[in-house]
């Protein structure tokens, strides 16, 4: 995890890069967070907005603003429920299941056979595992009539435990 | 964080989570300008997200960066420890900073972590760190595509 292990993209230069570091812990939590960084990184308070603007632009920065911890804001049933999908139509269907409004994530991933054998994962909150399972059936009632005979086998794997959860961060 | 103690949240600290999940301005006073719509000061609202903070309803305040868009990597990964075992391979697998989140699943594969590198060479490295100290085969579940989802949960 050395810095010189790093390939910058393209548009993503050192002083970026210094602002990722300064940043990715959380914005300083003072009136004027934006002239707070620029004075630690030595910066203008202008040039730290117009860079932190053209990462949102260009999707380096997802979103600015609050991460709410699932559990504190009562959503303690977190079920990770994974799908098999026919591989022909599979993007059809993700996109589908992503704009459901209890889906917070949804990926196509690879196969582990003979241990693994689905493809979709979509993650799915609810207040309680009644709720999250009841989501998960109407979305498998949803791509039965969409997509009749696409679903092969789905199952739910609740998380019981956090283990570990810290911010994803690179390195300084 | 854990599941038991859960804080109580006042229907202005549900606003607060609810409007500031995205958007936050970039601008001189930003505390400020969201405040108002909120009908509190800049202040009161800094003291709500110090509090939010220290109490675990909020993880961070901040930017949310797309670890790929600036050259580093992220992975999902999974392991079936040996339950009279568990302790000692979450350690393990713990111990690695790449592991950015770990969650024990009802499933064979009952360890479920995600890889966070500064580069996508370092997504296989730490899988083979963590089957090296643990013993065991590490599943990597890298997104082969990722579809449009509102991440947003109303509190």
């Amino acid at each position: 995890m050395s810095a010189s292990s790093v390939k910058p993209s393209p548009q993503f230069d050192a002083t970026d890069r210094r602002l990722v570091v300064a940043t990715q812990g959380g914005l300083p939590l003072t009136p004027r967070p934006y002239h707070h960084i620029a004075e630690q990184l030595g910066l203008t308070p202008e040039e730290v907005m117009q860079r932190l603007a053209a990462m949102v632009e260009r999707g380096a920065i997802r979103r600015i603003g609050a991460v709410p911890n699932h559990y504190a804001i009562g959503y303690t049933a977190n079920g990770m429920s994974v799908w098999d999908i026919d591989d022909a139509v599979v993007d059809n269907l993700g996109e589908r299941v992503g704009q459901l409004e209890a889906v917070t994530h949804c990926y196509r991933r690879p196969r582990h056979a003979p241990q693994w054998h689905y493809n979709l994962f979509a993650m799915v909150h609810g207040h309680s595992r009644e709720e999250v399972s009841a989501q998960v059936d109407a979305i498998a009632r949803l791509l039965e009539t969409e997509f009749p005979g696409a679903c092969r086998a789905r199952d739910i794997l609740y998380s019981t435990r956090i283990l570990k959860k810290t911010g994803l961060r690179i390195s300084g | 964080m854990n599941d038991r103690a859960r804080p109580s949240l006042d229907d202005t600290d549900r606003a607060i989570i609810n409007a500031l999940q995205g958007g936050f301005p970039l601008c001189e006073h930003p505390y400020a300008v969201v405040a108002e719509p909120l009908g509190l000061d800049e202040a009161a609202l800094i003291a709500r997200l110090e509090r939010l903070l220290a109490q675990g309803v909020l993880t961070r305040f901040g930017p949310m960066f797309q670890i790929e868009r600036l050259g580093g990597a992220f992975c999902l990964a999974a392991l079936a420890a040996p339950e009279e075992d568990y302790e000692r391979v979450a350690a393990s697998v713990n111990a690695l900073p790449q592991v950015a989140h770990n969650y024990r699943r009802e499933h064979a594969l009952n360890m479920w972590f995600v890889l966070a590198t500064d580069s996508p060479e370092g997504i296989p490295q730490a899988a083979q760190e963590i089957e090296a100290a643990t013993g065991l085969t590490v599943f990597l579940f890298p997104k082969e595509k990722e579809y449009f989802v509102d991440m947003r949960l109303k509190a």
